[in-house]
């Protein structure tokens, strides 16, 4: 898809293609969540390492939706907020652990080339 | 989601996401004032964290968009570079498809408008007119006419029209209109509206000169009358006649055959003051055509069941005036099959031919574009070794493909439009109505940029296995300098199938350019040379009765005095004019009951003064001419022609002396016999043909043949102006065509004319391509061999076994092709010798032409390969490897 192809952002600059879309997945196969959470959830987990502008992740949702890997339904949230809440599709599942094994080939692949001397992976 | 469901969802999914990014953006705003920030800070703070807004929401907006429409522009952008590198190519391929399309898009345009475009009249699908079950014509008499619409219940209601030539004037100025003469119910039965006045009814009909309104078209009406309102009421005068000016017609109104528009509408009760036909005589069929809508639920056979029972009783009620009357049912457009037959013939000739081009140019494009593909085999296997698809690789050249059908359609579309818009103003016979509004409309275009892209699609999809089968890592290794096959391969066949095609089109062009030719020197009965014409009616003059013949006999002094005339002759009419003598009926001196279906044969019947002879060339052959003793006080005499001789007596020497009959009863005997000529039509047979003594059968129709002194050279147009002005010295008042002998002719010639001049276009056409072609394939073989040939001048070559590598192949294609073509276009041509007189294949100069143009097309098309293949230098080229 061409869309794939174009630059990120500069916020996005260090992310590879699909990275986001990927994080995204996952965090939703735990557990669905609106954008908002979305954003906070990505940033408690990588620790802040990665700084992804918010902005950013509606894109990234969109294209999801577009190929029917999450779905969307409008609701109200605990604290009574109108929130519109993401859930994984069984499709958004499979494509998940595709990218997910794939990454972490290629992340071998890099960390090799790298880092010859400590060769391993965890 | 499919695409046209997201087209009707977008709004939604739009509204969903700018509803869902501005809660995001509370929600933030919200947690930091709760983490105690101000308001105002909070907001900021949140706007700045999510980034900007405007550019994320367009890029998730984006996502929904057509990504194939932004790679179509992609891919478009990409094809015009690549064509922009290569402005040979492109600049050969349009012009090839411009000629082809325009070619076709002319044609069609002239389909479209003689057989495609109904008549102006409401519910023209009911309309049918009245045509006669055993030949291709309509004439009826008025009385027959009248029989017809009173009895027949198939119609709603029958109109009858006939066309005739008058003078109108309106106050001091006569001048010449055309006008149809039409029953009074003619524009209530075809249900049209005046668009200004009114028009004449049924009702406004009592008998001969009972009517005399005329109707102006609206187009004659715009050009005489300025589009004056007050024109409603106004008297003019209509060969001296007054009539009232009712209306005028519907702008798109131009009468009931097509292309012919008379200037105006008269009631036909008013025949007799406009020297038409007699309304009272049952055997006088001078209306030229009855039509009329057949009623809801009345199919064309119950018609003309219906009909024929009229018929027949009319038959067997006036057995003395009505021959056989049976009908068949056909358009009135092109007046049935008389006219509409030969046109759908030429037509669909004409179709084939440019057929002919289009497969041309597309095996033309198709070689290109091979041609093409081979040079530039490196590039794909590059792009295909670097991970492009194949597909998108194909797609690539399917846009190039299209990008060049539209350039060369679009270009093709335009010229076409212009040579249409000159032939629409084109007027062909002169002297008479005949508008051809051919006209592009729609459907022309709609045909043309679909046959542009139906070839497109054609010639895009030749390298399509080229590229297939490419083998990126073989072509990369290998380089440009792929063998080069020696059997025949797709490309050198369809070169050959294009240079076939091309040597059909120069082969039946050059048929019909000889014909023509020949007919216009061949000797048709009468000469053409030194004749000039000085035609009027003196009943348009107000002369009648006994007036006619003294006044013609003073015309005729008049010119004979004048300096430079050998001699004049008086005629009624011409043969091959128009209106070219009136067909009789002739019965055999034994016949005596003079019923039509008793009659020997129909013969030409022409008035002439004794000097006829002489001044129009025509020979007699034996017996003696008319003379001016030949007058209303001695026995009636003829001089007939030889195939009336034949046919009625067997022999010239028993024709001689004897007699036959007319419908009238007359007993007529044959003084003199003269030679056969043509009389109707170049392609003609012989035909039987008479000539009266004109005293003996005075006729207000006056052609005057005056034939100049030999050996003296004058300009036709001065001697023009000297008759015309002796003329006038007769009669200011005379309304006088003065012009040469050939001038009439030019309508019987227009279909032989028109055939050549078409097919010449074609021919050249034909040529152009071949060119291109040709040239196309030598400049390709040339610079895929430019290595070898450099080597081999290395090695010593000669110029001419240079030539001989380079363009051999070329040259032998040529040939195969051009032979093919040839036999082709001479078994196609017999087909044109019923068009074109004369038109013969076995003609040596025929032959020898179609070999010489195609040796020159080569020897054009090669000269620039030719050249190049001959300054190789091999150093450099050696040098760049």
């Amino acid at each position: 898809m061409p869309e794939v192809n174009k630059p990120m952002t500069d916020s996005t600059r260090d992310l590879f293609p699909g990275a986001l879309e990927m994080m995204i997945l996952e965090s939703l196969r735990r557990q669905p969540s609106h954008g908002y959470a979305l954003v906070q959830h990505i940033q408690q987990r990588s620790k802040n390492l990665l700084q992804v502008e918010e902005g950013s992740l509606y894109p990234a949702l969109q294209r999801l939706l577009k190929s029917k890997l999450v779905k969307a339904e409008w609701g109200v949230s605990s604290t009574n907020r109108r929130i519109r809440t993401y859930q994984i599709t069984a499709a958004g599942l499979r494509h998940l652990e595709q990218q997910v094994s794939s990454f972490e080939r290629m992340f071998e692949g890099i960390a090799l080339v790298l880092n010859p001397g400590k060769a391993t992976t965890n | 989601m499919n695409w046209i469901a997201s087209i009707f969802h977008r709004g939604k999914l739009y509204n969903d996401l700018s509803e869902e990014i501005r809660l995001h953006i509370d929600e933030r705003a919200e947690q930091l004032i709760g983490e105690g920030m101000s308001r105002e800070e909070a907001g900021r703070r949140a706007r700045l964290a999510f980034g900007n807004r405007a550019v994320q929401e367009e890029r998730s907006r984006e996502v929904w968009q057509w990504p194939t429409l932004e790679s179509i522009v992609a891919d478009v952008r990409l094809a015009l570079r690549q064509l922009r590198r290569s402005p040979g190519f492109t600049m050969a391929a349009i012009l090839t498809l411009a000629l082809a399309i325009g070619a076709n898009a002319v044609v069609f345009s002239v389909l479209n408008a003689f057989l495609l475009r109904p008549l102006h009249v409401p519910h023209v699908e009911t309309l049918y007119a009245l045509h006669h079950g055993y030949d291709l014509t309509a004439n009826q008499s008025y009385p027959s006419y009248v029989d017809l619409r009173d009895r027949n219940r198939s119609f709603d209601g029958l109109v009858a029209y006939d066309v005739s030539a008058a003078v109108l004037d309106t106050g001091n100025n006569p001048s010449s209109v055309w006008t149809e003469d039409v029953s009074g119910n003619y524009f209530d039965a075809l249900g049209l509206q005046p668009y200004l006045g009114r028009f004449f009814h049924a009702g406004d009909e009592h008998g001969p000169n009972s009517a005399p309104y005329i109707v102006l078209t609206y187009d004659y009406w715009h050009t005489h009358f300025q589009d004056d309102r007050g024109v409603v009421g106004r008297v003019v005068q209509v060969n001296k006649h007054p009539f009232t000016i009712l209306g005028v017609a519907p702008a798109e109104f131009n009468g009931t055959l097509l292309f012919f528009n008379p200037e105006c509408f008269v009631p036909l009760v008013e025949d007799p003051f406009l020297g038409g036909g007699d309304l009272n005589a049952r055997g006088n069929d001078f209306i030229f055509e009855t039509l009329g809508h057949l009623k809801p639920g009345v199919t064309p056979a119950q018609a003309e069941a219906e009909l024929n029972s009229i018929g027949a009783s009319i038959q067997k009620t006036y057995p003395k005036d009505v021959g056989k009357m049976t009908f068949a049912l056909k358009r009135p457009n092109l007046y049935g099959d008389f006219l509409g037959r030969p046109v759908r013939a030429f037509i669909a000739g004409l179709m084939l031919l440019t057929g002919l081009i289009l497969l041309a140019a597309c095996a033309n494009l198709g070689s290109l574009f091979a041609a093409r593909a081979a040079d530039r085999s490196r590039e794909v296997a590059l792009r295909l070794a670097l991970g492009s698809s194949r597909k998108r690789i194909l797609r690539g050249l399917f846009t190039e493909a299209i990008m060049i059908s539209l350039a060369g359609g679009g270009i093709g579309l335009l010229g076409s439009v212009v040579l249409l818009r000159a032939l629409s103003a084109w007027q062909p016979l002169p002297g008479f109505p005949i508008h051809l509004a051919v006209n592009p409309d729609a459907k022309v275009y709609v045909v043309a940029v679909l046959l542009a892209l139906a070839s497109g699609l054609l010639f895009g999809a030749v390298p399509v296995r080229q590229v297939l089968r490419t083998n990126p890592y073989e072509v990369v290794k290998a380089g440009t300098g792929s063998a080069a096959g020696k059997r025949m391969n797709a490309r050198d066949v369809l070169l050959v199938v294009q240079i076939a095609i091309c040597a059909v089109l120069v082969t039946s062009s050059l048929v019909a350019v000889r014909g023509l030719v020949r007919s216009l020197h061949a000797h048709f009965g009468f000469d053409v040379a030194h004749i000039m014409l000085a035609e009027t009616d003196l009943g348009m003059a107000g002369y009648s009765g006994d007036r006619a013949p003294l006044m013609q006999k003073q015309m005729v002094e008049a010119v004979k005095a004048l300096p430079g005339v050998e001699s004049v002759g008086l005629a009624d009419s011409l043969p091959l004019a128009v209106n070219g003598g009136s067909s009789s009926q002739i019965f055999t001196d034994a016949t005596t009951d003079l019923r039509p279906s008793n009659a020997m044969t129909n013969a030409i019947a022409y008035d002439i003064s004794p000097e006829y002879f002489h001044a129009a060339g025509t020979t007699l052959l034996s017996g003696r001419n008319l003379t001016e003793h030949d007058d209303k006080n001695s026995p009636r005499v003829a001089v007939v022609n030889l195939e009336f001789a034949r046919k009625i007596f067997g022999s010239p020497a028993s024709a001689l002396g004897g007699y036959f009959k007319m419908k009238n009863g007359t007993r007529i005997q044959v003084v003199g016999i003269a030679e056969n000529g043509k009389y109707a039509s170049l392609t003609e047979d012989p035909q039987p043909a008479t000539f009266f003594p004109i005293l003996q059968a005075p006729n207000t129709s006056t052609i005057l043949v005056v034939r100049e002194q030999p050996g003296l050279d004058t300009e036709a147009f001065q001697i023009g102006a000297t008759i015309r002005n002796a003329l006038h010295r007769v009669d200011s008042g005379l309304q006088v065509t003065v012009e040469t002998r050939d001038k009439p002719m030019e309508s019987t010639l227009f279909g032989p004319r028109i055939a050549t001049i078409a097919l010449g276009v074609l021919g050249v056409m034909g040529a152009m391509l071949s060119i291109t072609g040709i040239f196309g394939m030598a400049a390709n073989s040339v610079s895929k061999r430019l290595k070898e040939l450099g080597i081999r001048v290395a090695l010593g070559a000669q110029r001419k076994e240079i030539l001989q590598a380079a363009l051999g192949r070329a040259f032998k294609l040529l040939a195969i092709g051009s032979a093919a073509g040839l036999v082709l276009g001479l078994l196609a041509t017999k087909v044109l010798a019923f068009i074109v007189y004369q038109a013969t294949p076995r003609d040596p100069l025929v032959l020898a032409g179609v070999v010489l143009a195609m040796a020159a097309l080569g020897l054009l098309a090669t000269w620039i390969p030719a050249q190049r293949a001959l300054s190789v230098n091999p150093l450099v080229l050696l040098r760049e490897e």
